[in-house]
């Protein structure tokens, strides 16, 4: 397990894009070979919203999987927090994830035993973080997704959107250099889902922290900072919507 | 998990209290040690005159006046026991017979010894308010005297019966008929039903045969067939003048019953030290354990029979909580996957499910304990009884939980050594998924 160092805080640091090069990754199905991403050249800016939109079975979710380590590309590259993350082992993947990546599925993934409040902190206890400090930390991100009077209460007693908030705040806890969100808004209704992105643009944008989605919800492409088009395992084109630097109006 | 404890709790519960109740038969009889010769356990049946212990009295008073003894001790009291021919000659029948000389009063105070609060206890000796040539004898020595009727002992088939003694045909030996008329007993008055009467011939103290008539006052069944066919109690007067006739009585062993087992070791001690300071060199101390092999015996089966019901319950246990622990991890495959994408190690998902499997068992454990006790405290509410092999009376049914802090404490970490143990594998299985399949699952 990673030590009781956390990640240092990212104001004035030097921001790490994530970079592929030539990544490749095949899959096999009853002994047919499909594959998912073919010669994947890509690379993501720091601190900006960036959604990689694409029908079904485009490979997006592949691609985040690469991105957020927790798969291996067959052959080429990737490079994230500096790192070529291809070479380590799968502790050092794991203590890495724990470092420097936040995740935000689409089924929300909350541990059902668990308070709202203890779901924000597990990633804390992971990182043996002192409980006044653990606590502290807790208590302000449930209070920055709008959650503060609900930390006593369990994933069953929260509607979607407010399971989505505390995915939100426990990707948040280890204040990571990237989050990967997975169609974080496909089980929510329209007004949800939006209040959803306003909230984790708000977070990109208080911790300086690069937010890569995957979607093919028109809404989201709207909030993008940049876009990544994926069509059979490749990507199509790469719109940058804002220059680096550039606020959101 | 809980019934798995619970059987090996009740079972081991019943086991105990037969333990106990073993214990408590043995310690009844022959006290938790005996004094004897040296010699006397291996060779003293041969001759048991060879062995007495002389001066027995003063040996009694040393001990029961003991200052550090004496708080042990119930009851140290003398037997004679010795190999005889038994006959009713009226019937022209005899038999060897194995005869055990006591003081009865003593004897039904060993009797009374309660350590284990059984609720059955035994009865007082037959001989209890008997004249002093009385005798009590097994039921097999009553059928092969030929007293079934005499004595009225139920389910017993006669080969012969006399009719009357004068119209028997069988004569007593003049010689032996000469010996017995100088140890017969007063006669019955008048009119009264007279026990039947048999005689004892023994070889005495110098070597040479001596006869003594007594009259038997009852048959009991001794509880196994091999000790009923040759089993005859005595007054311990009686039988020593049978033995030693005129000359200063013996007897080949000191009982003594103590207050609770656990001071057998004390006890033991303070024995050797009071022999040592009377100079009794060609004395010896043993315990109840080594004076009936069977209890040790019958515990090591006992012993076996537990553990492999423990082994037995073991494996289900595992089998159970192995497939209980898999079915969960399969339910919490998204879980895994998710607290791996966190940063979860491999190694850490691992612990997890065996801290599970740990807590499982112990939880298992301290609810299997409660029931226990309480189960078992309602089936001795029952007041079940049963006989067991070699007893004659009835013993309680009756299991030992609360209180068997050794028994209890070695199947609860047994238990949840097996609980770990099977979540070992469930464990493993869960710590080697994929993340990327472990969060598609549905």
């Amino acid at each position: 397990m990673p030590g009781s160092h956390d990640s240092p805080p990212l104001r004035g640091q030097v921001l790490h894009p994530v970079v592929l090069k030539n990544v490749a990754r095949t899959y096999r199905l009853d002994s047919v070979d499909v594959p998912a991403l073919v010669a994947i050249d890509l690379v993501i800016l720091p601190n900006r919203f960036t959604v990689i939109s694409g029908p079904s079975g485009s490979g997006k979710t592949t691609l985040l999987n690469l991105i957020g380590c927790i798969d291996r590309p067959d052959h080429g590259t990737i490079i994230v927090g500096g790192r070529a993350v291809q070479e380590l082992s799968d502790d050092a993947l794991s203590d890495f994830r724990a470092q420097h990546l936040g995740f935000v599925f689409q089924n929300f993934n909350l541990l059902p035993v668990l308070t709202a409040f203890e779901n924000v902190e597990y990633p804390l206890l992971l990182a043996r973080m002192p409980p006044g400090k653990r606590r502290h930390r807790v208590k302000r991100l449930l209070a920055a997704v709008g959650l503060a009077d609900f930390g006593s209460h369990r994933p069953g007693q929260l509607s979607g959107g407010q399971r989505q908030r505390v995915a939100i705040a426990r990707a948040l806890a280890r204040r990571p250099q990237l989050v990967l969100a997975d169609e974080p808004t496909a089980n929510l209704d329209s007004k949800t889902g939006a209040e959803i992105i306003e909230l984790m643009r708000r977070m990109q944008q208080m911790h300086r922290v690069s937010f890569v989605f995957s979607s093919h919800d028109p809404k989201v492409l709207e909030e993008a900072d940049d876009a990544v088009y994926i069509r059979d395992g490749r990507i199509v084109c790469v719109e940058r919507r804002r220059t680096p630097g550039e606020s959101r109006p | 998990m809980v019934l798995g404890l619970v059987a090996v709790l009740l079972f081991g519960g019943f086991i105990r209290d037969i333990t106990y109740q073993l214990q408590s038969d043995y310690v009844e009889r022959t006290g938790h040690l005996q004094v004897q010769r040296k010699g006397y356990f291996l060779y003293g049946s041969g001759n048991p005159a060879e062995y007495g212990i002389r001066d027995y009295e003063k040996i009694l008073s040393r001990l029961k006046d003991d200052p550090v003894l004496a708080p042990m001790l119930v009851v140290a009291t003398p037997t004679l026991q010795f190999g005889g021919i038994a006959g009713n000659f009226a019937a022209g029948v005899s038999r060897t017979v194995y005869v055990s000389g006591v003081v009865v009063d003593e004897q039904n105070l060993m009797g009374e010894w309660n350590d284990y609060h059984r609720r059955v206890l035994r009865k007082h000796l037959t001989l209890t308010g008997t004249s002093p040539d009385a005798a009590v004898i097994g039921t097999g020595v009553a059928r092969v005297l030929g007293l079934c009727t005499a004595l009225n002992v139920p389910n017993c088939v006669a080969i012969k019966e006399p009719s009357t003694p004068e119209a028997s045909d069988a004569v007593m030996p003049d010689d032996i008929a000469s010996l017995a008329e100088s140890t017969r007993g007063a006669k019955p008055a008048a009119g009264g039903a007279s026990p039947p009467r048999i005689e004892i011939l023994a070889a005495n103290a110098h070597g040479a045969p001596n006869v003594t008539g007594v009259n038997v006052v009852r048959a009991e069944f001794q509880g196994i067939k091999e000790l009923d066919d040759v089993y005859v109690a005595l007054h311990l007067a009686k039988a020593q003048r049978l033995i030693f006739g005129n000359d200063p009585p013996q007897v080949t062993a000191i009982a003594l019953q103590l207050q609770h087992t656990a001071q057998l070791a004390l006890a033991r001690a303070r024995v050797e030290e009071l022999l040592a300071e009377a100079k009794a060199d060609d004395l010896e101390i043993l315990d109840y354990e080594t004076l009936n092999p069977f209890y040790g015996q019958t515990l090591s089966m006992f012993a076996a029979i537990f553990g492999f019901i423990s082994v037995l319950i073991g494996a289900v246990v595992l089998f159970t909580i192995s497939n209980t622990m898999s079915m969960t991890v399969v339910e919490r495959t998204v879980e895994i996957g998710t607290v791996r994408a966190l940063g979860l190690r491999r190694r850490g998902v691992r612990e997890m499910f065996l801290a599970e499997g740990i807590v499982l068992g112990t939880v298992g454990c301290v609810l299997g304990i409660v029931i226990s006790i309480v189960l078992a405290w309602a089936i001795n509410a029952l007041g079940l009884t049963w006989t067991p092999p070699a007893r004659i009376e009835p013993a309680p049914l009756a299991v030992r939980v609360a209180g068997e802090y050794l028994m209890i404490l070695g199947s609860a970490i047994g238990l949840v050594v097996v609980a770990s143990a099977s979540a070992i594998l469930p464990a493993t299985r869960a710590s080697r998924m994929n993340i990327v399949d472990a969060l598609r699952h549905v």
